[in-house]
């Protein structure tokens, strides 16, 4: 009984934010439009529970209790608290582009020179002033998901970003989330990337706190489409303060003879998900997607992700590693349907998990959904603890007992690591690491 | 003062004791043999001064400098100067031999209070010494000993050896899995670090490495205890007779 007033209290409130907060939101007419639609299906489900399959590691109406007001965009003080945070973890040679609770940050964004065939807007640009084929594109998400769906109804910015048939951008793209406003808030983001025909880009996204940030909410989409012959290197890094939540949702789509390479690795958030899906709509493409969760404390982090091979003829692998230390929780849940017609498919996932304490736990659901007869399918999962015997020889040469489990750890995660290509973006993920590792120390 | 003492110990392992009452005393510069049959309590003494967990010390103390070695972390132990060269090195896949041996050089000289050795320093020093041994530079790129024969395995216990300049050596059944080439080459790596400063424990069940490093004294153990001791000539007396006569004296 008291769990539904809650409940019923708990959407009241967010009716209200989302009444209130309407007419301030980006884009009319049919942005608007899809915004009460989503709204309305966010509203029927709630925050959702374990109960829903999709959810049932990951209870967010246990783990959230309520969705937080939205952010209110920053003033000049959490703008230049958010300049130090963006320093502070700043890399060499990409083009930084900065979402400061939520809101497109021009001043701590590169946008001069940009390259031939690149274009980058923001998402409020778009929903008030884009063209009609955009916005569709950015409105397309299914709103089945809650979490999509609560998303859409309340995003406020993001960044669009088209780079057109034939260019190759030399430098990589640096999206950094930055939570500084010091209210418990949350901020509602949506990005979007297109990649024409025989283009390629690489993706960096940081999910980082500023000083003074607590206990907000980050609840994020971003879309993607990778044309025909193209390539997209994206790495995300989930960097939040240990009390924030970080919810995010994505959505690719590969064209013939694409390529996909993806990394991602949460060490921050108190709650985490991240829900991927990624689909083939032409032949000959390949996906590579690496995963890593380094998890300590009473964290925890959902990965989800949802091959789709809709058409023949295309690969992908999934590697995933959970390292997970005191009370966290590490989820991966990685589900691979195969269409009836998607012959030749060679999909792999292997995922494997590292339990650092007795408390620690860690959930892998392998789906796999094969419609298809000449296919090469298979998924694997390992849970368990460092070995003695390798710890032992460690510490018999001098290492300390953490300075031997951060070697074993860091070796543990290596493969899922060595996927990066770029030399750079691996010795960036390589110190985020590192800083996890340290801070165990 | 002695380098390692042994006083009357007793160990279990899972409610099992295995050795009841052995006592050892090694002064540096000196090279002991270990000798025994199988399940005698050679390992499990090379262990338990190594500080391995699972075993449980019921009696019975091991001194090393004077210091109460079992109060002591295996990471401390390896600082103070002891080596266990293990019977089967572990493999790391993951974790390159080249940050393995910087990071324990390292980890041993921070505890000793000294200062670490910077990237081209222990560069050179690794060349040198796997020079010495010859150690392919190529065996120091790949994984601790990921793929390596055993005779790989050995040499790159040797190298860690060579490179720690630990002050007591125990070398557990160095010669298990071997082929006699393979022998002498590790064999030449222990004798090239033979000094008066430092002394070695050759865990052994054969004779046969003992004509490659050759001991100044040799104790047989049986059933967990020391049963006789003397200089070289007793290991070839056990090489004659076999162990069977001192599994009756035990």
């Amino acid at each position: 009984m008291n769990v539904a007033v809650a409940k019923k209290e708990t959407g009241r409130a967010l009716s209200d934010s989302f009444a209130i907060a309407r007419d301030r939101l980006p884009g009319s007419g049919k942005v608007a439009e899809a915004r009460s639609a989503a709204f309305a299906a966010f509203d029927r489900v709630g925050l959702p529970n374990r109960r829903i399959e999709d959810w049932k590691y990951t209870d967010l109406r246990a783990l959230l209790r309520e969705v937080l007001p939205p952010a209110p965009a920053p003033d000049a003080a959490a703008l230049s608290r958010a300049a130090e945070a963006v320093r502070l973890r700043a890399i060499k040679g990409v083009r930084r582009l900065v979402l400061v609770d939520g809101v497109f940050a021009a001043k701590l964004s590169e946008l001069g020179g940009l390259e031939k065939g690149l274009a980058v807007r923001t998402l409020r640009d778009v929903l008030e002033a884009g063209d009609a084929a955009l916005q569709a594109q950015l409105l397309a998400p299914d709103n089945s998901n809650p979490m999509v769906a609560l998303n859409s109804a309340m995003m406020t910015d993001g960044v669009v970003v088209e780079i057109a048939d034939g260019v190759v951008l030399k430098q990589p793209l640096h999206v950094v989330h930055v939570a500084s406003g010091t209210a418990p808030t949350a901020r509602f983001t949506r990005s979007l990337l297109r990649l024409g025909k025989a283009a390629g880009a690489t993706l960096v996204e940081s999910y980082i706190a500023a000083d003074g940030a607590r206990a907000y909410q980050v609840h994020d989409s971003l879309l993607v489409t990778i044309g025909d012959h193209s390539r997209l290197d994206h790495v995300r890094l989930v960097e939040d303060s240990d009390d924030a939540a970080n919810i995010c949702s994505v959505v690719v789509t590969l064209g013939a003879r694409a390529h996909l390479n993806t990394f991602g690795m949460a060490s921050g958030a108190a709650v985490s998900r991240y829900q991927a899906t990624i689909a083939f709509a032409g032949e000959h493409s390949r996906v590579e997607t690496n995963g890593v969760n380094l998890l300590n404390g009473r964290q925890h982090a959902d990965t989800t992700m949802v091959m789709d091979h809709a058409v023949p003829n295309c690969a992908s692998r999934e590697v995933f590693r959970a390292v997970v230390d005191d009370r966290a929780h590490s989820v991966f849940q990685g589900r691979i349907i195969v269409r009836p017609h998607a012959q030749k498919t060679d999909a792999k996932m292997m995922t494997r998990a590292l339990l650092l304490s007795d408390e620690a736990e860690a959930d892998n659901k392998p789906e796999l959904e094969i419609f298809a007869d000449d296919v090469t399918c298979g998924h694997g999962a390992t849970t368990g603890a460092l070995d003695e015997s390798l710890l032992f020889y460690l510490r018999a040469r001098g290492l300390s007992e953490k300075e031997a489990q951060a070697l074993l750890i860091q070796a543990f995660v290596g493969e899922a690591i060595e996927s990066i290509v770029s030399d750079e973006l691996r010795e960036l993920v390589v110190a985020a690491a590192r800083r996890w590792l340290e801070a165990r120390q | 003062m002695a380098l390692l003492e042994v006083k009357n110990l007793q160990v279990r392992v899972e409610e099992r004791e295995i050795l009841h009452g052995l006592s050892l005393t090694v002064n540096p510069g000196e090279v002991h043999a270990i000798m025994g049959p199988n399940g005698s309590g050679k390992s499990t003494l090379s262990h338990v001064i190594a500080g391995k967990p699972g075993y449980e010390v019921t009696g019975g103390e091991i001194l090393f400098r004077g210091e109460d070695l079992l109060e002591m972390s295996p990471d401390a132990r390896a600082a103070k100067g002891v080596f266990l060269a293990f019977q089967y090195p572990v493999e790391i896949p993951g974790v390159a031999t080249m940050n393995f041996l910087r990071t324990a050089l390292n980890a041993q000289r921070k505890a000793r209070g000294e200062s670490e050795f910077s990237t081209p320093d222990f560069l050179k020093k690794v060349r040198e010494v796997a020079a010495r041994l010859n150690i392919p530079q190529d065996m120091l790129r790949r994984g601790v000993n990921v793929g390596f024969s055993g005779g790989e395995k050995k040499r790159n216990e040797i190298l860690q050896m060579a490179l720690f300049e630990p002050s007591l050596c125990i070398l557990d059944e160095m010669d298990s899995g071997l082929d006699i080439d393979a022998l002498k080459v590790a064999a030449d790596g222990v004798n090239a670090l033979r000094s008066p400063d430092r002394a070695m424990v050759v865990i052994t069940h054969y004779q046969r490495l003992l004509n490659y490093i050759i001991p100044d004294f040799v104790h047989v153990i049986s059933k967990g205890r020391v049963v006789k001791s003397g200089g070289k000539e007793l290991a070839l007396e056990l090489e004659a007779s076999g162990y069977a006569r001192f599994e009756d004296a035990a």
